[in-house]
C-alpha cells in the first residue's frame, strides 16, 4: 500500500480516535490509588470459609476490617479494638478491654457486644469456622462495662496471638444479625480504615478512607484494588502506569523495574521447605542428613531467586518468636557423601526416593527442587521429581501420603512456634509428615505451658531436636517485591499483607 | 411437520447430552485429587475438626447420595451454594454469562470482519505477493496461540502504546446505570456512548487476541470456498455479461461461497467460548472463564458444576441452532 496524503490523515483518525475512546488515566498527581493484587477476593466474611484461611487475601480483609488486636508490620502486637487483655491468675478467664469512641462504618457505635458476640459465633461448631478448635478454647463470653470475660474451656497459650491471626476479625452484632450473612456479603462493613464503596468480584474492590477511623485517617481518600492475578499482567499494569502498585512480580522484573519506579523487597512470613515423611529410605537418618546437607541454598537463592530469599534452617524465620540463630546445618557435600557411604550408598549406588513439587505456585518452586536433585545427584541421591497440584498436596499430606519428600510452602503471620514447627511436625496434626514419636514427646507438654519464656524455650529445643535428626529440610524465607510508582510509599508488613492504609504519599 | 420432527428430536438428544454431562462432572470432579476441605484446614486442624467441616458441606455422605441431593435440588432450580463466595451458584453462574458472551460475540465480530477482508482480499488480489501475504500471516495467526496474542497485545497496546486497559471489563470509577450484566449493549441502548467506549477499550484487547486465530480460519476456508466458487459456470457467465471483479466476487461468489464459513462460525463459536478461560484469567477479565479457574484452584465442587453445565448448555445450544439454521437453509435436508 502507498503511503499517501490521505492514507495518512486516515491513519491520524483512526489513533486520535481510539486514543480517545481507550486511553487508560496515566496518574501524575495521584487522586485515587489503584493496586494491581494478585489475588482474587471470593468472600467478604473474613471469619468462615476457606476465603478466611487464605493467608494471601488477609491484606484485603484488614483493610476493612479490624482484628482484636492490632498486628504491626514487624508482627509484634500492639493494642488494636481491644486495648489491653490477658488471664486471671490461675488462667481460667481471659478478660479484655474493649476500645472506646469507635464507630462502625455505618455511623453505629462499636461496643463489648460485638467483640464478646463475634468471639461467641467463631466458637460455635454451627457457624463453620476453620479454627473453631482455637475459639472453642473459650466459652460463656460475657460483658461488663468496656471489658469481655470468657471463661477458658482448655488454656491455650497462644489464643490472643490469634486475635491478629486468621479469622480473628471483629464483625458488627447488631448489622450482621439485621442483614444476615448474604446482606453482609453483599454490604460489609467494619471498623476498619477502609469503607467497601463498590465491589465487582474476580474484577475489583473500590474503596473509601474510613474518616473517623480510630487510627486515623488513611493517607488516600479513594483505593481500588484490582484483581490480576496474572504476574504478566501486573507487571504491565505497573509499568504502564495504570496502577501505582503492585506486589508477586517475577524477580526479573522487579529488579528491570525498581530502576524506573520504587521497589520494596523484604522478607515475609513464608517460607519453602521440604517435608520428610517417615517412610521407606527416609527412616535412615544418615539419608535425611545427607539430603540436608547437600543443598546449598544460598547458591539456589541467587541463581534462581535473584537473591530475594534467606536461607533457613529451622521453621522459624529470624523475627518468629523461637527463632535461634544457633541452630545451623550448613552446606556440607563432603558430609553427605560420607553419611551416605555409611549406609553403603554413593555415587555409584544411589539411595533413591520420589519427591514431590508444585510447579508455578510458589516462585521457581520446580525450578528449585530441580536444582536440589541435581545436588542430591552429586552425593549419590536419585530423586525422581513428581509434580502436583497444590489441592493434590493437601489431600495427600492430610491423608499421610506424602511421597518421602515434598516441596512446600508455610506461612506462620502470627510468629509463633505452635503455627510454625507445632503444627508442621506434630506427629497427630493433619498437617504434620513426620510422625515420630520423640518429637510428640518433646511438644506435648508445651501446647498448654503457661510460662511464656519456658514455653518458647522447649520450642527452640524441638527445633534443635529436629535440625539434628534433619525429619525436615528448611530452605529459605521467601521475599515479597512490592513496586510502586514515584508518589506512594509502601511499608511492607512482614506478614505479607500489602495494606492500603500503610501506603503514604511520599 | 418432517422439520418441527427433527427439532423435537434433538431437542430430546439435547436433554440426554446434558443430562450425561451432568453425570460425569458429577463424578469426575469428586474423583480427581483435592477436595475443598483441605484446602480450607487451617494448620492444627485436628481430626475432629476435619470430619466437622466435612459433614457442614455435605461431603461425608456417599457420591451417589451427594448426586441425589444435587439432582433434586438442580431440578428444582438450586444448584447449590458456592463453598468459596457461599453465594447460590445459579446466580453466581448467570452473573457471569453476560460478559463471556459479550466478550465472545465481540471477538466472533472481529474475526468474521478480519477473516473475511482478507479472503476477499486475497481472492480479488489472486496470486499476486498480496495473496502470498495473507496466506502467511493466516498461517502465523493460528500458529500462535490465543494467550499468547494476549501478551503481545497487552506489550504493544497497553504499555508500548497504552491505548487501551489491560484488565478488567470497566473502569472501577464509573458509576453503572446498567439494570442488566449485558454493560456494552445496554450502554448502546441507553445512548451512554461514554460508558460503551470505556467498556469497549476494556474488551477490546481480550476480543482480539481470541478473535485472530478464528479470524485466520475464516479467512481461510472462504478464501478456498471462494476460489471454487470462481470456477464455476455461472461465475463466468457473470464475468462474460461484463459485471466487474469486484461485483462478481461480491454479488455472485460470495453467496454460495459463504454457506460452509457460516456453518464454521457456528461451530467456532463454542470453541471461542472455551478459549475464554485463559484469556479471561489474562485479561482479569470479569466472565465465567475466570471464575471456573478459581473454582477448579479451590475446589468448589458446586461452582465447577454450575459451570461446566452452563458451557454444556450454550455448547449444545449453538450446536442445536446451527444444525437448525442448516436444515433450514438447505433444501435437501429440509426435506429429507
Amino acid at each position: 500500500m502507498k503511503l499517501n496524503r490521505r492514507a495518512l490523515l486516515q491513519l491520524s483518525a483512526a489513533g486520535v480516535s481510539l486514543a480517545a475512546f481507550g486511553l487508560p488515566a496515566r496518574a501524575q498527581a495521584i487522586d485515587e490509588l489503584v493496586i494491581a493484587y494478585n489475588v482474587n477476593l471470593p468472600a467478604w466474611d473474613p471469619t468462615t470459609g476457606p476465603s478466611a484461611v487464605n493467608p494471601t487475601i488477609q491484606g484485603l480483609y484488614q483493610a476493612v476490617f479490624d482484628q482484636y488486636i492490632l498486628q504491626q508490620p514487624d508482627l509484634k502486637p500492639a493494642p488494636g479494638l481491644l486495648t489491653e487483655w490477658g488471664w486471671n491468675d490461675d488462667r481460667t478467664q481471659v478478660w479484655m478491654t474493649v476500645r472506646e469512641g469507635v464507630t462502625w462504618h455505618d455511623g453505629s457505635p462499636f461496643t463489648a457486644e460485638d467483640v464478646a458476640w463475634s468471639l461467641a459465633r467463631v466458637a460455635d461448631p454451627a457457624t463453620g469456622s476453620p479454627i473453631q478448635f482455637v475459639w472453642g478454647t473459650l466459652q460463656n463470653h460475657r460483658v461488663e462495662g468496656n471489658k469481655v470475660i470468657a471463661d477458658v474451656k482448655q488454656f491455650d497459650p497462644t489464643i490472643f496471638k490469634w486475635m491478629y491471626f486468621l479469622t480473628g476479625y471483629v464483625l458488627p452484632k447488631a448489622y450482621f444479625e439485621k442483614v444476615g450473612a448474604e446482606g453482609f456479603e453483599a454490604a460489609p462493613i467494619g471498623t476498619g480504615p477502609y469503607m467497601v464503596e463498590k465491589f465487582e468480584r474476580n474484577a475489583f474492590v473500590r474503596l473509601k478512607a474510613n474518616a473517623n477511623y480510630w487510627g486515623g485517617k488513611p493517607d488516600f481518600d479513594t483505593v481500588t484494588i484490582k484483581f490480576v492475578t496474572d504476574a504478566a499482567a501486573r507487571v504491565a499494569e505497573i509499568e504502564s502506569g495504570n496502577a501505582h502498585v503492585t506486589l508477586e512480580i517475577p524477580y526479573e522484573e522487579y529488579d528491570r523495574l525498581k530502576a524506573t519506579l520504587t521497589g520494596t523487597a523484604a522478607p515475609v512470613s513464608d517460607i519453602g521447605m521440604i517435608f520428610l515423611n517417615d517412610i521407606e529410605v527416609m527412616t535412615d537418618p544418615n539419608v535425611r542428613k545427607a539430603a540436608a546437607y547437600a543443598i546449598d541454598k544460598q547458591t539456589i537463592i541467587d541463581r534462581l531467586l535473584s537473591g530475594y530469599g534467606v536461607p533457613i534452617d529451622t521453621l522459624e524465620t529470624p523475627q518468629y518468636d523461637a527463632y535461634d540463630a544457633g541452630i545451623k546445618v550448613g552446606y556440607n557435600p563432603e558430609k553427605a557423601v560420607e553419611l551416605l557411604a555409611a549406609s553403603g550408598y554413593s555415587v555409584d549406588n544411589p539411595v533413591k526416593f520420589k519427591i514431590q513439587t508444585t510447579k508455578g505456585f510458589k516462585p521457581k518452586d520446580y525450578e528449585m527442587v530441580q536444582a536440589i536433585v541435581g545436588l542430591w545427584r552429586k552425593v549419590g541421591i536419585e530423586a525422581e521429581i513428581e509434580v502436583y497440584e497444590i489441592a493434590k498436596h493437601y489431600e495427600l499430606r492430610a491423608a499421610d501420603q506424602l511421597a518421602p519428600a515434598a516441596f512446600y510452602n508455610w506461612g506462620n503471620s502470627v510468629g509463633d512456634p505452635t503455627t510454625s514447627t507445632g503444627f508442621a511436625m506434630y506427629g497427630p496434626s493433619p498437617h504434620s509428615v513426620w510422625d515420630g514419636q520423640d518429637v510428640i514427646d518433646m511438644i506435648n507438654p508445651l501446647w498448654g505451658e503457661p510460662d511464656e519464656a519456658k514455653r518458647i524455650d522447649g520450642w527452640k529445643k524441638v527445633d534443635a531436636h529436629i535440625a539434628e535428626n534433619a525429619l525436615v529440610i528448611p530452605l529459605l524465607q521467601y521475599v515479597q517485591p512490592i513496586l510502586s510508582a514515584p508518589g506512594v510509599v509502601v511499608t511492607p508488613h512482614a506478614s505479607g499483607a500489602l495494606l492500603p492504609q500503610l501506603m503514604k504519599r511520599a | 411437520m418432517q422439520l418441527l420432527q427433527s427439532v423435537l428430536t434433538r431437542l430430546f438428544t439435547t436433554l440426554i447430552t446434558l443430562i450425561g454431562v451432568a453425570v460425569i462432572v458429577f463424578f469426575v470432579i469428586r474423583v480427581v485429587p483435592g477436595t475443598p476441605i483441605a484446602m480450607m484446614l487451617p494448620p492444627g486442624a485436628t481430626e475432629d475438626d476435619v470430619a466437622r467441616l466435612t459433614a457442614l458441606y455435605g461431603l461425608d455422605k456417599s457420591i451417589p447420595q451427594q448426586f441425589l441431593i444435587w439432582l433434586s435440588g438442580t431440578l428444582h432450580g438450586d444448584f447449590g451454594t458456592s463453598i468459596t463466595t457461599r453465594q447460590p451458584v445459579l446466580a453466581l453462574v448467570l452473573s457471569r454469562l453476560p460478559a463471556t458472551l459479550e466478550l465472545s460475540i465481540m471477538a466472533l465480530v472481529i474475526a468474521t470482519a478480519i477473516g473475511g477482508f482478507m479472503a476477499l482480499t486475497g481472492t480479488r488480489l489472486r496470486g499476486t505477493k498480496t495473496e502470498a501475504a495473507i496466506d502467511i500471516s493466516n498461517g502465523m495467526a493460528l500458529s500462535v496461540p490465543d494467550f499468547l496474542w494476549g501478551l503481545i497485545l497487552i506489550l504493544g497496546f497497553g504499555v508500548l502504546i497504552p491505548i487501551f486497559h489491560i484488565s478488567g471489563r470497566i473502569s472501577p470509577s464509573l458509576d453503572l446505570p446498567f439494570t442488566s450484566n449485558f454493560y456494552l449493549f445496554e450502554s448502546v441502548l441507553r445512548l451512554r456512548f461514554d460508558l460503551w467506549a470505556d467498556i469497549v477499550a476494556h474488551m477490546f484487547m481480550p476480543a482480539l487476541a481470541l478473535a485472530i486465530p478464528l479470524a485466520a480460519i475464516i479467512g481461510q476456508l472462504l478464501k478456498q470456498s471462494l476460489k471454487e466458487t470462481m470456477h464455476l459456470d455461472y461465475v463466468t457467465l457473470a464475468r462474460t455479461k461484463g459485471y466487474g471483479e469486484n461485483h462478481v466476487i461480491l454479488h455472485e461468489a460470495l453467496p454460495n461461497a459463504i454457506l460452509p464459513t457460516l456453518t464454521l462460525v457456528g461451530v467456532q463459536f463454542t470453541f471461542l467460548i472455551g478459549g475464554t478461560v485463559i484469556i479471561e484469567r489474562l485479561f482479569s477479565y470479569e466472565g465465567l472463564g475466570n471464575m471456573a479457574i478459581d473454582a477448579v484452584i479451590n475446589r468448589d465442587l458446586p461452582l465447577i458444576q454450575g459451570i461446566v453445565i452452563l458451557f454444556a448448555v450454550i455448547f449444545t445450544a449453538v450446536n442445536l441452532l446451527v444444525d437448525l439454521c442448516y436444515a433450514a437453509l438447505n433444501p435437501r435436508l429440509r426435506h429429507a
